[in-house]
């Protein structure tokens, strides 16, 4: 079974990710057992019928898509996954932020596509908690990049307050 | 100076780590050339023409004189005892050996120093004016401001793979004299009726390929909101922000097509969603990062000092270096030093280890320790008592550190070119050593008077030939070096972009074209007109015609096709 960074530890996992080839659209492409990760404009299209189906629900967004989109189902939804179509499209890390801090989503956020050590320290910042790593990397050694720096410059998803903050009540105690 | 708690220090360190462990997973095969290229770049190192080249940040432009020592030492350890200085107050050194860029890092880390953003699609080192906290047109020192944004932008985890790089500048002064609109973000510091300190913020300007000045997004914003506003914009750009073409990639694109009303409406709306947040930033801090920047403890002496008038009379040289290089200061008796790094047969901006070892013992001197960089690659002595003016010259002549050219014709910004650049399309330092051979009569430099003349070797524009006087740009045509010119811009608060002239001309017509441009300004000029004057008087044609007249038919150069995209905004 594949394997993924969740919570900071390498874990099986059987999510599959769906994605249109092409001649298929999200109208009539057949729908796989769950547990799958759906586009977005799949889920959209289908959201009743995939809801009496499935048991658990999961949409992946692409860099270019927003989590805009998914306002209205975010209670509904178990895992919402972020494409890196490539590891310096930085897009991804706005959108899990917002998923987050705007949407309040209290699921997994999963990073998928290009997904490298050297980026896991930023996604976890933005509120990313699992990880598909690339399938040719070393996820036991990747498990590093989650850990890079012990202190941050900036509020976040996994800190609430800027350093300016914590400082001055260092100073003061 | 802002001076390293055990935290900053701490994560300069564990950065200092992770590079060094890139680099041994990308020598152990584990991380790939085009894996490693953005992470290495972010830590200022590109791979170029004849091997690395690393960039180190030299925050807003501020040194002390212990982290020159260190770079003189590091460049004699581990380049060729040479460093250069960059239109963004950064050091480059340019002959590194890539396997020891993890040891520079951590030597630079042993004096507060880093190489941190000065490269990659990222927020890059803040720029501000090079007399901050010393310029009598300065209401504020705009200095705690840029530490502020530097500490925002380090690591942050949102903003590390933007479309393109990112550059912001801060300005606090009556002249603008960090070129605040030609950058992605440009914030003047102002105050408001209220007495409050705030920012007037331009957003979408910027050089390279396609010149243009940024466009006011904000006409006052609460300095508290600084953070929150900028962590709006900078989202925007991520989200939106063009990432199918390169050259297209940088935020002023996008405020074009939308337009700066409709880009600053998307701002506020997403800013009414953050503002008021955690990274409002309260008062007290901003007094914690202003107390890095205190005022040294400067003497009270007469504005006049006797014995430094009687040597301006007796000592012509003297004087001259003086007119040009010395700088009036708020605090009477004291004033600012431009050490020139312009001399004849030196590349613009370049600065030798024994060269380095002086400027800090003036610094250490003559004026508390302190130095600083000037985008215009020169470096500034921001606190010199007048009457040590003297011997400051007489040391820094003796270090070819005092030529009196600063604002003049030879003091040109200049890229490193092709030389060593391995995205320039020509050489732009063999060029600034031509006009400079030229234009070697310092009496004749004077009399031409205040003019800026801007060297790059690509679209790139890292010599900012835009917003120069005269502006040399380096083209590629068939393999062959060719330099467009462009007249007109200025940097200031009536910046303005050049435009370009004509067809290109090749390297050995250049220093002629020079001579001819500064012929016409010298007839047609008023006793009190400054070259960009009298170009604004007399107009674009008097100057072109005579650039072309007589000139050597047998090589028609044909127009790029790249002077039709400058955009005057």
């Amino acid at each position: 079974m594949p394997r993924i960074i969740k919570h900071d530890r390498v874990v099986e996992d059987d999510w599959q990710v769906l994605t249109l080839a092409a001649g298929e659209t999200p109208a009539t492409v057949t729908l796989p057992a769950d547990p799958v990760l759906l586009p977005l404009p799949v889920w959209l299209a289908r959201r009743t019928e995939i809801s009496s189906l499935y048991r658990t629900l999961g949409v992946w967004l692409d860099s270019h898509e927003g989590p805009e989109a998914l306002a209205d189902d975010i209670d509904r939804l178990s895992i919402i996954a972020v494409n890196f179509p490539k590891f310096t499209d930085g897009r991804g890390y706005s959108i899990a932020r917002l998923l987050r801090e705007r949407y309040h989503f209290q699921g997994e956020i999963r990073a998928i596509g290009d997904v490298l050590q050297d980026q896991l320290f930023f996604m976890r910042r933005c509120g990313i908690d699992a990880y598909a790593l690339r399938a040719d990397k070393d996820i036991e050694k990747a498990l590093a990049g989650l850990s890079v720096f012990s202190e941050t410059y900036q509020a976040a998803v996994d800190q609430s307050e800027p350093l300016f903050l914590r400082r001055r009540t260092e100073a003061s105690a | 100076m802002y001076r390293y708690d055990n935290t900053d220090q701490q994560i300069i360190n564990e950065r200092v780590a992770q590079y060094r462990d890139q680099i041994g997973r990308h020598l152990a095969g584990e991380l790939s050339v085009d894996e490693l290229r953005p992470l290495r770049l972010q830590n200022g190192l590109y791979i170029q023409r004849h091997g690395p080249m690393l960039r180190i940040a030299i925050p807003y432009g501020m040194l002390s004189a212990a982290q020159l020592r260190k770079l003189a030492e590091i460049s004699r350890r581990y380049d060729r005892a040479v460093g250069h200085f960059t239109t963004r107050q950064n050091m480059q050194l340019n002959w590194p050996q890539f396997e020891e860029t993890p040891d520079i890092l951590a030597e630079l880390a042993s004096v507060q120093m880093h190489a941190v953003q000065t490269s990659g699609n990222c927020v890059r080192n803040i720029t501000t004016d090079h007399f901050a906290g010393v310029a009598p047109d300065e209401w504020t020192d705009p200095r705690p401001y840029c530490e502020l944004l530097r500490q925002w932008s380090t690591f942050h985890p949102e903003f590390a793979f933007l479309p393109r790089k990112f550059k912001i500048a801060v300005n606090a002064a009556a002249e603008d004299r960090a070129v605040i609109r030609a950058h992605d973000i440009g914030l003047d510091l102002v105050g408001n009726e209220q007495g409050e300190i705030g920012f007037r913020v331009f957003v979408g300007g910027g050089l390279g390929r396609t010149p243009i000045l940024g466009k006011l997004i904000r006409e006052f914003l609460p300095r508290r909101h600084l953070l929150s506003y900028l962590d709006a914009i900078l989202r925007l750009y991520n989200r939106y922000g063009r990432r199918d073409n390169m050259y297209k990639a940088r935020i002023k694109i996008l405020v074009q097509a939308l337009g700066i009303d409709e880009f600053g409406r998307q701002v506020e709306a997403e800013w009414s969603q953050l503002r008021d947040g955690p990274t409002t930033v309260p008062d007290v801090e901003f007094a914690r990062l202003g107390g890095h920047f205190a005022p040294p403890p400067r003497a009270t002496l007469p504005a006049e000092d006797a014995a430094h008038a009687a040597r301006l009379r007796n000592d012509p040289a003297f004087a001259n270096w003086v007119k040009r290089c010395v700088h009036p200061h708020k605090t009477p008796g004291y004033a600012a030093v431009t050490l020139s790094l312009k001399a004849l047969g030196v590349a613009p901006g370049d600065i030798s280890d024994v060269q380095m070892i002086a400027v800090a013992e003036l610094a250490e001197r003559f004026s508390f320790g302190e130095l600083r960089v000037s985008h215009e690659q020169n470096v500034v002595l921001a606190d010199v008592r007048q009457s040590d003016l003297h011997e400051v010259w007489l040391i820094a002549r003796r270090h070819r550190l005092a030529t009196a050219n600063i604002g003049l014709l030879t003091d040109m910004i200049c890229c490193p070119g092709g030389d060593l650049c391995a995205l320039a399309n020509a050489r732009s330092v063999p060029i600034a050593a031509a006009i400079h051979e030229k234009f070697d009569d310092l009496d004749y430099l004077h009399d031409i008077g205040d003019i800026s003349l801007n060297i790059s070797g690509c679209m790139n524009s890292c010599g900012h030939h835009h917003v120069a006087n005269i502006g040399i740009l380096g083209v590629d045509k068939n393999d062959e070096e060719w330099y467009q010119i462009s007249i007109g811009g200025q940097q200031g608060n009536a910046a303005t972009i050049g435009k370009v002239i004509g067809p290109s001309f090749y390297a050995q017509e250049i220093p002629q074209v020079i001579e001819a441009l500064i012929g016409v300004y010298l007839e047609h000029r008023t006793p009190s007109e400054r070259f960009i004057d009298t170009l604004q008087r007399i107009g674009i044609e008097p100057f072109k015609a005579r650039a072309y007249a007589g000139r050597d038919r047998r090589r028609t150069a044909k127009v790029d096709n790249r002077e039709e995209e400058v955009i005057n905004a």
